[in-house]
């Protein structure tokens, strides 16, 4: 009798159990909402790599119903008056008639179905009044026209005085105050979007940190510090940077006082002139734990990339006063989507991918330089632009939400400069190493796609060839094809001042097909 | 009443063995798609003599470009059973004096046509399996993109998925997240590239 109960008991145990069998936590920072009404979290799931979202949450938020047929198993989803078809085992869904692909199917979990939160931009966004924007980095779902901008806060601090940059986009307007031994920088926003890149000298600023529960951004102030003083510089209208200077106190340092305002250790604020180059982001292909191509000496194309990546930064900060960015300066993954990310969160005006190739055989040899290509695309991806841009309303301007809504395919903007960049790429490339029969080609590559600048990616040689490998891993390389890439970005900054001079467009010099 | 006990017990942990068996072994695997080979097999009596004559794509032996060779590949009757026969064939290792741009192992998990797009579902071994390098990437993804759209009037586009997801890239360069065309830029032009070799 006993054993029987025991064994029912078991077994019922393990079958409430069996829906908690896949393996989910809670994501690191939980998903917050923000909405006209207020901030609140949005609960969701970590399962293996994916951020779900159960259909109730979203439900609660949004007036959308969510319901599972018991014959087809298939959940239907009424969304402002259209039909979002989802099928459990799959990661495609239909919407109002149009597929869209998610990143895992939808899931039973504690008896609710998840989806990926991805469903919130793919699926319900599109057709959404007021409009939704999901910033899944910034663990953010905006609702409405919000002012939530996005802040790229940097710190420089080249020993006697740091420099804090903060680049606001969309620009709004903010005060800087100091509160003891902190300085407030308080937004005029609903929220901010800030990413702070890490910094280790610290004896002006200790850090820098998002306030918890208000639009600020919280500097604390390190032993050194003594004043500051804040400049604005207006860049466009879809970017404003913001800059505040740190100088020590006067007992700390006996000589160097501050009344000279300009800085003499940081390079000046604007440039002398507007119309140049300046700020370049360079971009070493792969790394860390992602290779890229081998070459079967054992070479690896993330060190040949990082390797002229270095020499490139140097050779243009010294000789042209420019400033560049590299997406990695050491060996380790860094995201696709971050690589253009930060050329645009910069407002760059050049991106440079450096690759090394391989292809079967071992035979193919010669560096190539490749721009864009949209065209394979396809319709859908422009009529699916074209439907988004049409169904948001304004906000803060036309044409910043034109900017907004073609960050996928940034780069088909810029394809004609992009052009004229590789021509000129190549015809330096070509003085100093050996170039492949086809030296300028086009294809779809996923970090060109959404750089909003021009951008060309550099296949600086097949490392698959043994003689190429043996060129690629010498130690003059790196300085080689540095010095011919420095070539072109001087013969490109002297186009772009002509064209602002003369103001006639860029030809396109046409490349081989 | 200790026997008893112990028969109790040791029914219990049978039934929890049973049941994580169930959970973690069983039903992954009743779920699992279909492995693709097996229900072909029942139908291949009738099949086997009805083929089509397409083109397939393998590495041409520069390395730099694909090559387009003519096989004869079983019919399938209707647009979707004919698209994975043929993806099954690209994916089969390549004849004698071909190499395939494809890793080997690659495996057609599943396939879905909507409208004039082919969803390509296959297999991890895509990326694990790629030697990396921007052409190889580009030979592979167009191997699998352009023998669907040369061979099937109906597609004009192709997706590829990996195990299951939509992904970024094979290996870091070629743009995945949506449909690819059909790109002929890739596809080396012999003038009597078309050959029969049948063994």
């Amino acid at each position: 009798m006993i054993s029987r109960r025991s064994i029912c008991l078991a077994a019922a145990v393990l079958l409430a159990l069996a829906p908690d069998a896949v393996a989910q936590r809670p994501p690191e920072s939980p998903m917050r909402l923000l909405t006209a009404q207020g901030a609140r979290t949005l609960p969701t799931v970590e399962v293996g790599d994916v951020e779900m979202v159960a259909l109730e949450e979203l439900a609660a938020v949004f007036p959308m119903t969510a319901k599972e047929d018991p014959v087809t198993r298939a959940i239907n989803v009424q969304w402002r008056g259209q039909s979002i078809v989802l099928t459990p085992d799959q990661s495609l869904a239909s919407a109002g008639g149009r597929l869209i692909s998610l990143p895992a199917a939808p899931r039973r979990i504690r008896d609710r179905w998840h989806v990926p939160v991805e469903f919130i931009a793919r699926a319900l966004a599109p057709n959404a009044d007021p409009r939704i924007e999901l910033r899944k980095a910034s663990r953010l779902v905006i609702v409405g026209n919000l002012a939530v901008p996005r802040l790229m806060v940097r710190h420089e601090a080249p020993g006697t005085q740091a420099r804090l940059t903060i680049d606001i986009s969309p620009p709004a307007p903010h005060t800087v105050a100091q509160q003891g031994d902190r300085l407030v920088v308080r937004f005029q926003a609903q929220a901010i979007d800030p990413t702070i890149a890490p910094f280790t000298a610290r004896e002006f600023i200790r850090g820098v940190r998002p306030a918890p529960n208000a639009p600020e951004l919280v500097i604390e102030l390190g032993p050194k510090f003594g004043s500051f003083r804040t400049s604005t510089l207006p860049s466009g209208g879809a970017l404003e940077r913001l800059v505040i200077d740190v100088f020590p106190s006067a007992d700390t340092t006996d000589s160097a006082t501050p009344s000279a305002p300009a800085a003499p250790d940081l390079p000046p604020l604007v440039q002398a002139t507007a119309a140049g180059l300046r700020t370049i982001v360079i971009d070493p292909g792969h790394g860390g734990d992602e290779t890229g191509a081998r070459g079967p000496g054992g070479t690896l194309e993330k060190d040949v990339t990082l390797a002229v990546a270095r020499r490139l930064k140097a050779a243009v900060e010294s000789r042209l006063g420019l400033r560049v960015l590299l997406t990695r300066d050491d060996d380790r993954t860094v995201p696709m989507d971050e690589r253009a990310a930060l050329a645009n969160n910069n407002k760059a005006d050049l991106f440079i991918s450096l690759h090394a190739n391989a292809a079967a055989g071992g035979v193919a040899s010669g560096a190539e330089v490749f721009y864009v290509s949209l065209e394979p695309q396809g319709e859908e991806a422009k009529r699916m632009a074209e439907a988004e841009r049409a169904s948001m309303p304004v906000f803060g301007g036309g044409t910043r939400d034109i900017d907004i809504m073609l960050w996928e395919v940034a780069q088909a903007r810029y394809v004609d400069q992009s052009s004229r960049l590789a021509s000129l790429v190549a015809q330096e490339l070509r003085r100093v190493i050996p170039m492949s029969p086809e030296p300028i080609q086009r294809g779809p590559f996923r970090v060109l796609v959404g750089a909003n600048m021009p951008a060309v990616l550099v296949e600086l040689g097949y490392l698959s060839n043994r003689a190429q490998e043996e060129l690629l891993r010498s130690s003059e390389f790196p300085g080689r094809a540095a010095q011919a890439l420095l070539g072109a970005i001087v013969r490109f900054d002297a186009a772009v001042r002509a064209r602002a001079d003369a103001s006639t467009p860029l030809t396109a010099e046409t490349a081989s097909p | 009443m200790t026997s008893r006990r112990a028969a109790a017990l040791a029914g219990i942990v049978l039934v929890a063995a049973v049941a994580i068996w169930v959970l973690f072994v069983g039903l992954p695997r009743w779920t699992a798609p279909p492995a693709g080979d097996p229900p072909r097999a029942a139908e291949a009596p009738e099949e086997a003599s009805r083929r089509i004559h397409a083109r397939l794509y393998y590495a041409a032996p520069s390395g730099a470009r694909l090559i387009a060779v003519e096989r004869e590949v079983e019919f399938g009757d209707t647009p979707a059973a004919q698209a994975r026969r043929l993806m099954e064939a690209q994916l089969a290792p390549a004849p004698d004096g071909y190499a395939s741009a494809i890793p080997e192992g690659t495996k057609l998990r599943n396939l879905y046509l909507t409208g004039s797009v082919a969803y390509v579902d296959v297999t991890g071994d895509i990326t694990s399996g790629h030697t990396g390098g921007s052409l190889a990437e580009i030979l592979t993804v167009y191997s699998l993109v352009n023998v669907l759209t040369e061979n099937l009037p109906a597609v004009t586009s192709v997706q590829i998925l990996i195990d299951g997801k939509e992904a970024d890239t094979l290996a870091g360069h070629v743009d995945l997240r949506r449909p690819l065309q059909r790109s002929p830029q890739w596809v080396e032009d012999v003038a009597g590239g078309t050959e029969d070799d049948k063994p």
